[in-house]
């Protein structure tokens, strides 16, 4: 609950700072619709209002300000205006229609969680070979690294590509990319948890000649179960944003990123808006599940931050 | 070298190679230990005490001379795990109570779960934990925790305990009171005890045997056997032979530092 009063206050804040930027984000298209509907505009031609800014337009045309918050095709959203077609699209339609963000929402979380189990069980066995072995520490590893360094979206496309080329579509592909963004965060939070006993804890497996599966199992594997956390709420959120990007380029015709391209496309922002924001809620609520599953394990296992 | 010895080092040498070139760690040291007897290693730091107690340990190898524990390889004793080892620091495990934190060794061991159990109970109850068992170590002080890592290191009976400063880290109060447990401890179990320490009063008033080690090399400078009783209440600290002892303690550190 503390922390609840921060939070708001920044909410607040960006919440003034959006309402503000609508008036001379969306002030052309509103004088022109004016004009259309016969108000008085100033100036009267839209050539000569293209050598106004924003700002400078809604100071000559004050009277027209509230008309910005309600244009059927906005150029920035209102806040209003997302959370009614928000609203709209999650709470009034039927779920299983393609109207429906819930309906939108699933299909990417499906991929999203398929993509996080593979990823994260890859980023574990090779976060374990890696402490384990010296030859897999030198040649896994720069991989991993260079892995990352190549554009998602470049590489998105020639994934579901080749893989529809095998006749496999739908959710796998994009459960492909998602497991590609999230295994990296695991495997790196992995390695450094499974490295983190200090030498002293090891030589006092030595002093009891334990094998290293008991040193795994009895210590570095319970010791690395902080950074683990800590990995999996990075690799959670990477992997929506990998299923969400796995939509984009390949003409998918159900998902968050579907959505976000349709509304593009057709000019229709609000419901890019609205995909927009009900995929970082996603996100967020994702990432509020592991860290409530973090502080759980952490207690029980006594390792609770006070 | 007599029947009873239990540690016997004859001409051990030790050289680590680092990149500022070869540490001289341990050169020329021959010590033999009886059964029984409560042996400090004393010095400053590099004298090589520590190196020595993880010789004995099989932590580290020497580069040359002869190392004998219980009569074995200090490799094998480990394996035959001839020795309990206290660090300086608990290293209890956060995420185990304090009853698991000292059955590790005994489910690496392979101790049967009663046997667990029992044994728990009873080292606890000898460095005077009884109850604790289920406290996590953040819920004990730091004497506590270190005398549940005692507690570990006795929990499988190997008949040599090691101690590498075990108390260094702690206030003066409460290591006074740990060491006069610890003798209690050591009167009732009967292990031979190294214990490196680099405090002059907690060498004398605890062991039968002091070793007195200079660095650069590390080497053994005087090896004094105490006239003081098994029986040391604190306040035999304020004897005449107590004081005489320090001070040939305080003597020989002295004289290792003479070449510096």
């Amino acid at each position: 609950m503390k922390s609840l009063f921060p939070i708001l206050t920044i909410v607040a804040a960006i919440l003034v700072i959006w309402v503000l930027a609508v008036v001379p984000m969306n002030m052309h298209l509103t004088a022109d619709q004016a004009q259309r509907d016969g108000l008085m505009v100033m100036p009267q031609t839209p050539a000569e209002r293209q050598g106004y800014s924003g700002l400078g337009l809604s100071f000559a045309n004050a009277g027209l300000i509230p008309l910005t918050y309600t244009l059927d095709r906005p150029r920035l959203p209102s806040p209003h205006q997302v959370a009614g077609e928000m609203w709209e699209t999650i709470a009034l339609r039927n779920v299983t229609s393609r109207q429906s963000l819930v309906y939108h929402g699933w299909v990417t979380l499906s991929a999203t969680l398929v993509g996080f189990a593979i990823g994260t069980t890859l980023g574990i066995l090779l976060a374990v070979g890696i402490v384990h072995n010296r030859a897999m520490d030198m040649s896994v590893m720069p991989w991993a690294i260079a892995s990352q360094t190549i554009p998602i979206l470049a590489l998105a496309p020639m994934i579901i590509v080749m893989m529809g080329q095998f006749g496999i579509q739908g959710l796998l592909p994009k459960a492909v990319i998602s497991a590609y963004l999230s295994f990296f965060p695991v495997v790196v939070g992995m390695v450094k948890g499974l490295r983190s006993p200090d030498a002293m804890q090891m030589d006092l497996l030595r002093t009891y000649y334990a094998s290293s599966s008991q040193g795994f199992w009895k210590l570095r594997l319970p010791a690395s179960v902080p950074y683990l956390f800590a990995s999996f709420k990075i690799g959670i959120s990477a992997a929506l944003v990998g299923a969400i990007v796995a939509e984009l380029p390949t003409g998918a015709r159900a998902g968050f990123g579907a959505r976000m391209l349709v509304g593009d496309q057709y000019g229709n922002p609000l419901v890019t808006w609205a995909a927009l924001f009900a995929a970082a809620i996603t996100a967020a609520a994702l990432v509020a599940i592991f860290t409530a599953m973090e502080r759980l394990t952490l207690r029980r296992m006594g390792m609770a931050a006070a | 070298m007599t029947a009873d010895t239990v540690i016997s080092a004859q001409g051990l040498n030790l050289t680590f190679q680092t990149n500022d070139g070869p540490v001289h760690a341990l050169k020329d040291v021959n010590l033999d230990i009886r059964k029984g007897e409560f042996i400090s290693f004393i010095g400053p730091s590099g004298c090589g005490k520590t190196t020595f107690l993880r010789c004995i340990a099989g932590l580290e190898t020497p580069t040359d001379g002869t190392l004998s524990v219980n009569g074995m390889t200090p490799d094998q004793a480990r394996r035959a795990r001839a020795y309990g080892y206290v660090f300086q620091a608990a290293g209890l495990y956060p995420w185990r109570t304090i009853g698991g934190n000292v059955k590790l060794p005994l489910e690496i061991m392979g101790f049967s779960k009663s046997e667990q159990a029992e044994r728990v109970a009873r080292v606890l109850a000898l460095v005077d934990l009884a109850g604790f068992e289920k406290k996590f170590p953040w819920q004990l002080s730091g004497g506590m925790q270190q005398r549940a890592s005692i507690a570990r290191a006795l929990a499988f009976d190997a008949d040599i305990l090691l101690m590498d400063e075990p108390f260094g880290a702690l206030d003066e109060i409460v290591r006074d009171h740990l060491n006069e447990q610890l003798l209690a401890l050591w009167a009732r179990t009967e292990k031979t005890i190294g214990f490196v320490t680099h405090s002059i009063p907690e060498a004398v008033y605890l062991s039968t045997k002091i070793v007195v080690m200079s660095p650069r090399p590390g080497r053994i400078t005087d090896v004094i056997d105490s006239p003081l009783p098994k029986e040391r209440p604190l306040d035999i600290r304020d004897s005449k032979e107590f004081i005489d002892i320090a001070h040939r303690v305080r003597e020989g550190l002295r004289a290792g530092h003479v070449d510096d």
